[in-house]
């Protein structure tokens, strides 16, 4: 069932806006992909045509007592499909883990601006060979968003996946789009250490960076970024409110001025979650 | 076809419908998902002379049945609302009620007098927030002050002025009264309710400002009742508010007493809300026999 209520936009604001739906979505995959780790797959009528990846949606539970939705990123994209792999870390969503196959979610989305892919490869400079490699890191439930840029990125790339054990959940579906080097924390696979420990032990090299996972590891990210001399682009979070730029609850502090907020705050909900990692202070 | 219009100080409204202050930007993020031509008004997120940096993060926290926010008053200052947010609400067919937010008396008259010839329908004055540090707030509990910051806003505002009123003080009735007497248009009632949360497996506190203000449908009940002393306190016009989700919700403030109601927390749960609680309410008037809404509002004496 298909409940966004739109008003009808003029086809100015159409090309202008990324286009937002909120649907009663049918479950139509659930599984536990490692130690409460899940995916849902939705069906949908228009959020998987719209979505791109480093996009996220918003799950609503629905239990009335928990009002506010999940900002989850957006793992696949497949027809009319949209794939999200979380982990369990509250009531929402150990709700949503316990959700069968047939039952309905209410989603809104496709949210956020994504990795405007173009745009950013078009800035970066060709290496030596002429051609433009990127270095994709996820690090824990930072490793999902990774998955369908993985899949779309029209350059070479190499991705780095960081886990905490052996549990390397989606690492089949990297190594059938890209050459895949693993970090775990507990070094039972790969490198011991974090992603950036994996890429000086295996001399990896990359033209621009694209990295979500835990914030420690975006800070080292962007110093790393800053002394290669290349652009890393970096998937941000916070806790959410209306997930669409309204409430001002998920800012992120700016270098510049913000030319929406006039301060030095950015919405991550809007203006990210993906960011310029030169551009942001974390 | 029942009657939905009401009036606050002069101003038609088409129902009596609109969103709470901070909750719904200035219109333009939510009106992808809903038609803000069926709004009543739009009630913008308070705007300050200047632009403010507001709280750290975490800014707010989920709770039972409700949420807590310390956002802080961020915004973008009047100049860049003034060339971007009311040229945007212009295009469409609802009332502008633009909140006004301060730390002084002064930037409280600075900004109503740079509102003074712009084309908005009502100011709400924000004397309530509980999350900024020598804040609205300060104006907001104390009845003198509130009696005189509303006496110096009156003198330079040229539309009509509404006071939003906190529910953290001792006696809803007598910060009604003050207001009135200083002045006032109308009240909106309630803001947000001191409160705090703690993150037990972080050991810390989960809204970074410490105390937050918590909204939804938990507090409703103390919003209904503060909405009923305050309208059998004084004689001006109510904007009640304070966990609204449907329109049974909406109805209980407009019986309590409120001539419109606002919807907050609830916009983040489901954004079609408003146009739920307009069309639920009339359904409620079709099928109760009601023609016009002042049959209903405060008939619970």
């Amino acid at each position: 069932m298909y409940l966004a209520a739109k008003v009808h936009l003029s086809d100015r604001m159409r090309k202008e806006r990324i286009m937002a739906y909120r649907e009663h979505a049918k479950i139509v995959k659930a599984n536990c992909l490692a130690t409460g780790v899940y995916e849902i797959w939705f069906e949908t009528e228009q959020i998987a045509k719209e979505a791109k990846p480093g996009q996220f949606i918003s799950v609503y539970s629905n239990d009335t007592a928990r009002l506010l939705p999940r900002p989850i990123s957006i793992c696949r994209i497949e027809g009319n499909q949209v794939r999200i792999v979380y982990r369990v870390v509250g009531k929402g969503t150990d709700e949503f883990s316990k959700m069968q196959v047939g039952e309905y979610l209410n989603i809104q989305g496709p949210l956020g601006n994504g990795y405007e892919i173009d745009k950013i490869l078009s800035k970066v400079q060709p290496n030596a060979e002429g051609k433009k490699k990127a270095i994709l890191f996820g690090g824990g439930i930072g490793v999902p968003p990774m998955l369908e840029l993985a899949k779309q990125l029209p350059c070479d790339c190499e991705v780095v996946l960081g886990y905490r054990n052996d549990e390397l959940f989606l690492k089949n579906e990297f190594d059938e789009v890209a050459h895949v080097t693993v970090a775990t924390e507990d070094g039972s696979v790969g490198t011991k250490g974090n992603v950036l420990d994996a890429v000086r032990a295996c001399n990896i090299t990359g033209d621009v960076i694209f990295a979500c996972g835990p914030m420690p590891m975006l800070r080292a990210i962007k110093a790393y970024a800053a002394e290669q001399g290349v652009d890393a682009y970096i998937s941000l979070e916070e806790k959410m409110a209306c997930g669409v730029g309204a409430c001002l609850a998920c800012v992120c502090k700016t270098k510049e001025k913000d030319e929406h907020s006039q301060v030095h705050n950015t919405r991550i909900c809007k203006e990210g979650p993906v960011f310029d990692a030169k551009e942001v202070e974390i | 076809m029942a009657n939905l219009s009401v009036e606050i100080a002069g101003v038609t409204l088409k129902n009596p419908v609109m969103p709470a202050s901070g909750t719904f930007g200035s219109g333009m993020e939510y009106s992808e998902y809903v038609d803000l031509n069926r709004l009543g008004a739009v009630v913008t997120k308070g705007v300050a002379n200047v632009p403010w940096p507001g709280n750290p993060t975490p800014r707010i926290a989920e709770t039972h049945s409700g949420m807590m926010n310390a956002i802080g008053l961020q915004n973008p200052g009047l100049d860049t609302f003034i060339k971007r947010d009311i040229p945007f609400l212009k295009k469409y067919d609802t009332k502008i009620i633009v909140n006004v937010c301060g730390k002084s008396e002064e930037d409280y008259v600075d900004a109503v007098e740079k509102l003074a010839d712009q084309p908005v329908d009502l100011l709400e004055i924000n004397i309530s927030c509980p999350n900024v540090k020598e804040g609205g707030i300060a104006f907001g509990q104390v009845p003198a002050s509130a009696e005189h910051i509303t006496k110096a806003i009156k003198k330079v505002a040229k539309q009509p002025v509404i006071m939003k009123l906190s529910p953290n003080v001792t006696s809803i009735a007598e910060m009604a009264k003050a207001v009135e007497a200083g002045g006032a248009d109308a009240i909106s009632l309630i803001n947000t309710l001191t409160g705090m949360k703690i993150d037990v497996n972080r050991r810390t506190f989960a809204v970074a400002n410490k105390t937050a203000g918590v909204s939804g449908p938990a507090i409703k009940p103390i919003a209904v009742r503060m909405v009923y002393e305050a309208a059998h306190a004084v004689n001006l016009p109510i904007i009640g508010m304070g966990g609204i989700a449907c329109a049974e919700d909406a109805l209980e403030f407009i019986m309590a007493g409120a001539t419109a109601v606002s919807v907050g927390t609830s916009n983040f749960h489901n954004p079609m809300t408003m146009i739920e609680v307009i069309d639920g309410i009339e359904a409620y008037m079709n099928r109760n026999g009601v023609k016009d809404i002042h049959e209903l509002i405060g008939c619970v004496e």
